[in-house]
C-alpha cells in the first residue's frame, strides 16, 4: 500500500527534476546544435552537421587576442585578490576578530552597487588625471577584485574557522615559529582546498563579466565577452562556437572547484 | 640533557621579560594594521570612490547642488517609464524564478541522490551562464526564427513570440534567475523535516494543509530572503538587455550606460542621479525585506 501510495509522487518529483533539468539545458543545446551546423533558419532543425565554425574560430587571431586577453585580466585579478584578501583574512580573524562585523557589511557593497552604478563614477575618477586608466586592463583588474571580494571572504572565512586559526598559530608559536613563519607554513597549507574553490569559482564567473570590460575598456583591451558582442553581426554558427567554447572552460573550472569540494568532505 | 633545557630555559629568559615583549606586541599590532592597509587602498579606489562620486554629483547641476537633477528623473516620462520597466522586469521575473526554484529544489530532496547531485551541479553551473552569451542563446531559441518559436507556432500553442518585448525580457530574466534560486533555496529545505510532514498526515493534515500552515510559515524567512536577493539581481542586470536589444529597450542600467558611455548625449551627472535612484531602490527593496522579516514569527525563535 505504501508502495501505491509514493509511486505517484516520486514519479512527479523526478518528472519535476528532469524538466528543470530540460528547461536549463534548452538554451545550451540549442547553442551547440547551432554552432554545429551548416545551416539552419527558418526550420525546426538544422540541415547538416560540420566543425568547420570551430576551426573559424580557434584560427580566428581577433579571438584568440581576446581570449588571451580575458584570462590574463581575471588571473591578474585573482593573483591581486589572493594578496589582498589573505592578509586581511588572517589579520582580520587573528588580530583584530571584532573587525568580521565590519568587513561582513563592507563585502555586501559590491553585491548592492550593480557594475553600472560603479562605471559612472569609475569612468570619471579614473577617466583623466594622474590615475587616468580607463581603457586599460589595469581599472578591470581593480574593478575584478571588488566582484571576487565578497566570494573569496565569505569562502575562506568558512575555511578558516574550520581549522581553528588561534589553537594552530599558539602550537606553531610554541614549536619556535615567528608569526610569519606560521601565516605561511601552517595556516596557508590548510586553507588550500577553500583557496582554490573559490578561485575556480571567481575564474569562472569573471570570465564573463561584461558590464565593466564593455563600459570601461572596450575595444582598446577586448576581452572575450566584449568580443562577442562586437562580433553580433557575423555568422550566427560562429557566434555559437564561441559561446559554446566559452561555456566550455567555465564548465571546466566549475567541475574543478565541484570535484575538490566533494573530496573536503 | 637537563642542562641543556636549563640553557634554553635561560636563554628564553630575555623575551620573556614584561617590557621587550609589550613592544613586540605593539608592532606586531603595527604590522598586521600595515597589512590591512594594501585591502583598504584598492576596496576605497575601486568601491568606494566611486560611489561616493555617484552620490556627490547627483545632486550637482551644471556646478551648483540641488536636487534639479532627481525633480527631473520623477518628472519624465521617459525616466519613469525605465523605472517601471525595470521594476516589472525585476518583480515578474523574480517571481517565477523563485516559482520554480521552490517546485524545483523541493523535488530534488525526493529524487535519489545520484540524479539530484547531477542536477543540482548542472544548475549551479548553468548560474554562470548569464549576459551576453545567454542573450545570444535566447536569441537562436527563441528569436523570431528560433528553434522553439517555430516549435511552438507549429503546434499551434503560440501566435507569435517576440524575445525583444517586456515579456520575452520576462522569459529571459526568468532563465537567469532559475539556477541562483535553486543555489539559495535548495539548503532552506532543511528546515522542513520530513517527520513534520509525517505528523501533520497522522493528525489528519492533507498537502494542502500541511503547506499552508506548517510548510510555508517556516520557509517564509528563506523565501523573502531568496526573492530580494532575485529582485537585486534582475534590476541591475545590463549584459543580456544589452547585447538583446542594442542598449534600445529602456530599462535604468540601460539608461544609466547610454549617459556615460552613448556617442550623443553624455551627461554623468544626470546619470548619476538615475544610479542614485537604481542604488535607492535596492536599498528599500533591502529594508521592506528586514521589516518583513521580522513580522515573520517564525524568526523570532
Amino acid at each position: 500500500m505504501s508502495r501505491a501510495e509514493t509511486s505517484p509522487a516520486s514519479l512527479y518529483h523526478r518528472l519535476v527534476v528532469w524538466l528543470l533539468f530540460a528547461i536549463l539545458l534548452l538554451p545550451l543545446a540549442a547553442t551547440l546544435l547551432y554552432s554545429l551546423s551548416t545551416s539552419w533558419s527558418a526550420t525546426m532543425l538544422p540541415d547538416g552537421l560540420t566543425f568547420k565554425w570551430y576551426l573559424a574560430l580557434w584560427s580566428d587571431a581577433r579571438f584568440l587576442a581576446a581570449f588571451g586577453q580575458s584570462l590574463l585580466v581575471c588571473l591578474g585579478a585573482l593573483l591581486l585578490a589572493v594578496l589582498l584578501i589573505l592578509p586581511l583574512l588572517f589579520v582580520v580573524h587573528y588580530h583584530f576578530p571584532k573587525l568580521d562585523g565590519l568587513m561582513n557589511i563592507l563585502i555586501l557593497l559590491p553585491f548592492a552597487v550593480p557594475p553600472v552604478v560603479s562605471s559612472v563614477g569609475l569612468l570619471q575618477v579614473y577617466g583623466s588625471g594622474p590615475l587616468a586608466m580607463v581603457g586599460t586592463p589595469w581599472i578591470l583588474i581593480g574593478c575584478y577584485f571588488t566582484i571576487a571580494l565578497p566570494f573569496m571572504y565569505r569562502a575562506i572565512t568558512n575555511n578558516l574557522q574550520a581549522i581553528n586559526l588561534r589553537d594552530l598559530m599558539d602550537a606553531a608559536h610554541l614549536l619556535g615559529a615567528s608569526t610569519w613563519k606560521a601565516a605561511l607554513l601552517v595556516v596557508l597549507p590548510n586553507l588550500r582546498k577553500g583557496l582554490m574553490v573559490s578561485l575556480f569559482l571567481s575564474f569562472s564567473f569573471l570570465f564573463g563579466e561584461f558590464v565593466f570590460a564593455n563600459l570601461l575598456v572596450g575595444t582598446r583591451y577586448e576581452t572575450l565577452q566584449v568580443y562577442l558582442n562586437n562580433m553580433r553581426n557575423s555568422s550566427g554558427h560562429f557566434n555559437s562556437a564561441l559561446v559554446i567554447s566559452y561555456f566550455f572552460f567555465v564548465l571546466v573550472f566549475t567541475w574543478a572547484a565541484n570535484r575538490l569540494n566533494k573530496d573536503k568532505t | 640533557m637537563n642542562a641543556s633545557l636549563e640553557q634554553r630555559h635561560s636563554a628564553a629568559q630575555p623575551a620573556l621579560k614584561p617590557r621587550p615583549r609589550a613592544s613586540f606586541h605593539r608592532t606586531s599590532q603595527w604590522l598586521a594594521i600595515l597589512c590591512l592597509l594594501p585591502f583598504a587602498v584598492f576596496f576605497i579606489a575601486f568601491q568606494i570612490a566611486p560611489l561616493v562620486w555617484v552620490a556627490v554629483h547627483s545632486l550637482s547641476v551644471g556646478g551648483d547642488w540641488g536636487l534639479d537633477n532627481f525633480v527631473k528623473v520623477f518628472s519624465s516620462k521617459f525616466y519613469l517609464q525605465a523605472i517601471k520597466h525595470s521594476l516589472q522586469i525585476a518583480f515578474w521575473s523574480s517571481l517565477l524564478g523563485i516559482a520554480i526554484a521552490i517546485l524545483g529544489s523541493y523535488s530534488l530532496r525526493q529524487v535519489d541522490s545520484k540524479l539530484r547531485d547531477f542536477v543540482i551541479a548542472f544548475s549551479n553551473m548553468t548560474s554562470n551562464f548569464a549576459g551576453v552569451p545567454l542573450a545570444f542563446a535566447f536569441i537562436i531559441l527563441l528569436g523570431f526564427n528560433g528553434a522553439l518559436t517555430i516549435l511552438l507556432k507549429q503546434i499551434g500553442l503560440i501566435e507569435d513570440f517576440n524575445l525583444y518585448s517586456k515579456t520575452g525580457l520576462i522569459v529571459l530574466y526568468t532563465y537567469f534567475q532559475i539556477p541562483l534560486g535553486v543555489l539559495l533555496l535548495y539548503p532552506a529545505f532543511d528546515a522542513l523535516r520530513e517527520d513534520w510532514r509525517e505528523s501533520a498526515a497522522l493528525l489528519g493534515a492533507g498537502t494542502w494543509d500541511f503547506w499552508r500552515h506548517i510548510g510555508l510559515p517556516v520557509l517564509t524567512p528563506a523565501l523573502l530572503g531568496t526573492f530580494v536577493i532575485l529582485l537585486a539581481n534582475a534590476l541591475g542586470a545590463y549584459a543580456t538587455v544589452y547585447y538583446l536589444t542594442t542598449g534600445n529597450f529602456n530599462v535604468l542600467p540601460i539608461r544609466i550606460a547610454a549617459m556615460v558611455s552613448g556617442d550623443i548625449s553624455l551627461n554623468p551627472d544626470m546619470a548619476s542621479a538615475l544610479a542614485m535612484v537604481l542604488v535607492g531602490l535596492m536599498a528599500l527593496i533591502t529594508v521592506a525585506h528586514q521589516l518583513l522579516l521580522k513580522r515573520s514569527y517564525h524568526v523570532a525563535r
